[in-house]
């Protein structure tokens, strides 16, 4: 009983894990490649390419607020001593 | 000149003391068995922010301070984004691998990455291999570690090379030697701050220098507007080379075994969440603040012919002198951090998994604790003083080495620690396999350098480890059902 608890934490946030890494990998991506093409059309935000503040900095800060969610509302404590429930 | 030599040296004394201040706690261990928990992995009792700390202090090395601000320096944006591909290092690394290790390795008593490959496969192939792997290709790193640091060392004070491989040298093996893991991961919390803020100086100087970012980006699109784009200058970085990279350094760090590790010191989960947060803060900063800095300065002091000094070049340029020998300690904590987690990983390799399980038949009554001490001190320093040996007359064949290091060990250890996880009928015969073409492939894609479909080496050696894996491990029985069940949830 306790085993497959813990199995479906841990499974669960192996998943969450990677949604997050693919979405940080789509914003980089899509945010990089697929807006502007042409530098002497760039627009800017607070003086850097819009594409460029866009996924290298706004990704950044983005991705470390939405693990920081995550982690914070679907991570669970588990105890790490196998028989011991006590997580300190 | 003189001026940077004296904070710098403070620094590192600095260092060292917290490192021995650290490491009274690891003087009272009972048996052989806690003696090499405690020397080789804290005890496990490390927090989030230490073990953060050290994962990305590990992770982040000469390349990230030196290197890569060089490139950026010379293809402009396009490198940054290339570096940013590494903000997810740590939360992949621990979300994925964290807490199955942290449970497995206390089912299974492992200290090391190779205990627990040990514990999975049941075979001593695979027990050699790892080491034999893990020993060559860290010591390889090392070196180059070594001998960047000691150019940097040079570049900035003006002293020779000697001497500043002799002063950083014998700082990082002496805390490493005295202190263990425990000093590892405490000074490397002290070279991660140190790191954080030595990239914002240096990130601030720079942008200062140039006038604002505005007018910094204005400079460099008259330089060439190719800088701005993420193909860089030149067409540096086409899309299927920079796509390698999130195999490189995405989530192929899965498989290198200096961060990994680590997952198995963790205290309790709640040190574990706070990790994956702090670690991709911790992260992204550095590589974002010193990428940027190194393009932003091709506008700010143009014709730095080698990459490689556009930091030191910039830091000494732009900073007071007595600011500039604080701030070149950032690169220089990049350096000795990954170098003193090696180091203790080699140390492990040969104690733990070599001579305790092989010679000692892997019972610590048949082996004093004081021994075990002995040998423990002495085999750190031996590694340390080699590779400080090798780095005053560098070796060929190890700075060849090096070039492989990083994705050799990717690719020896991706598929045996990821399918030992996540898959039941992963076996032996698959992991030698994986581990044998895995590092062949990569050997000769990078030698050769046969590209497929415009990606870098990487991308076709992790494929073939893969498939050499998964076929092994179908053609050949499973594990043993009790030794599975250590790794069932």
């Amino acid at each position: 009983m306790k085993h497959t608890d813990t199995g479906r934490i841990l499974r669960r946030e192996t998943a969450i894990t990677l949604l997050l890494y693919l979405l940080f990998f789509a914003w980089w991506y899509i945010t990089a490649y697929c807006t502007e093409s042409d530098p002497s059309k760039y627009r800017y935000i607070f003086g850097f390419p819009r594409w460029f503040f866009l996924s290298c900095i706004a990704g950044y800060v983005g991705i470390s607020a939405l693990l920081w969610l995550c982690v914070k509302f679907f991570f669970t404590d588990v105890p790490f001593d196998g028989e011991d429930e006590s997580d300190e | 000149m003189n001026n940077m030599f004296f904070p710098l040296v403070c620094y590192l004394l600095l260092v060292l003391g917290i490192a021995v201040w650290g490491s009274r706690k690891s003087e009272k261990s009972g048996d052989a068995d806690s003696f090499m928990k405690e020397y080789f992995i804290g005890g496990r009792s490390m927090g989030g922010l230490v073990l953060a700390m050290s994962i990305i202090t590990a992770y982040t090395s000469a390349s990230s301070f030196i290197g890569g601000p060089g490139v950026a320096y010379n293809a402009g944006l396009g490198w940054i984004l290339l570096s940013m591909i590494q903000v997810p290092t740590a939360f992949l690394t621990l979300g994925v691998l964290g807490k199955r290790f942290a449970i497995i390795s206390r089912r299974t008593n492992a200290v090391t990455i190779t205990d627990f490959l040990r514990a999975r496969y049941n075979s001593d192939t695979v027990v050699i291999l790892s080491s034999a792997a893990l020993l060559v290709f860290f010591m390889a790193s090392m070196l180059a570690q070594f001998i960047g640091g000691a150019r940097l060392f040079e570049s900035i004070t003006g002293y020779s090379y000697r001497t500043g491989l002799i002063i950083f040298g014998i700082t990082v093996i002496l805390y490493t030697t005295v202190g263990g893991f425990r000093a590892v991961v405490l000074t490397d919390l002290i070279q991660g701050f140190m790191m954080l803020i030595a990239s914002f100086a240096v990130l601030f100087a720079v942008s200062k220098a140039g006038g604002g970012v505005a007018k910094i980006m204005d400079t460099l699109y008259k330089t060439d507007p190719a800088l701005l784009t993420p193909y860089g200058a030149g067409n540096a970085i086409p899309l299927p080379y920079m796509l390698s990279f999130w195999v490189l350094v995405g989530f192929g760090i899965l498989g290198l075994p200096q961060t990994t590790q680590k997952c198995l010191g963790f205290k309790n989960s709640r040190s574990l969440h706070r990790a994956m947060v702090i670690g991709t803060l911790a992260v992204g900063f550095p590589m974002l603040a010193m990428h940027l800095a190194g393009a932003m300065g091709r506008a700010v002091m143009p014709g730095i012919e080698i990459g490689d000094l556009a930091i030191s070049t910039l830091t000494v340029k732009l900073m007071p002198p007595f600011w500039a020998g604080i701030f070149i300690a950032g690169p220089l904590a990049a350096i000795m951090s990954t170098i003193d987690s090696m180091l203790i990983m080699c140390s492990a390799a040969i104690v733990k998994d070599l001579y305790f399980h092989y010679a000692a038949k892997n019972d610590a009554s048949r082996v004093t604790p004081a021994s075990l001490r002995r040998m423990s001190f002495s085999v750190t320093a031996f590694i340390g003083i080699i590779v400080f040996f090798a780095a005053m007359q560098p070796p060929a064949l190890l700075v060849w080495i090096n070039l492989f290091a990083f994705g050799g060990l990717e690719a020896v250890f991706f598929c045996p620690i990821l399918f030992g996880l996540y898959w039941r009928k992963a076996n032996a015969s698959g992991a030698v396999l994986s581990m044998l073409t895995g590092c062949a492939a990569f050997f000769f894609f990078t030698i050769t350098k046969v590209s497929v479909c415009g990606t870098t080496a990487i991308v076709p050696s992790l494929s073939v480890s893969v498939i050499a894996f998964v076929l092994g491990s179908l053609f050949a029985k499973a594990e043993d059902e009790t030794l599975l069940k250590n790794f069932d949830f």
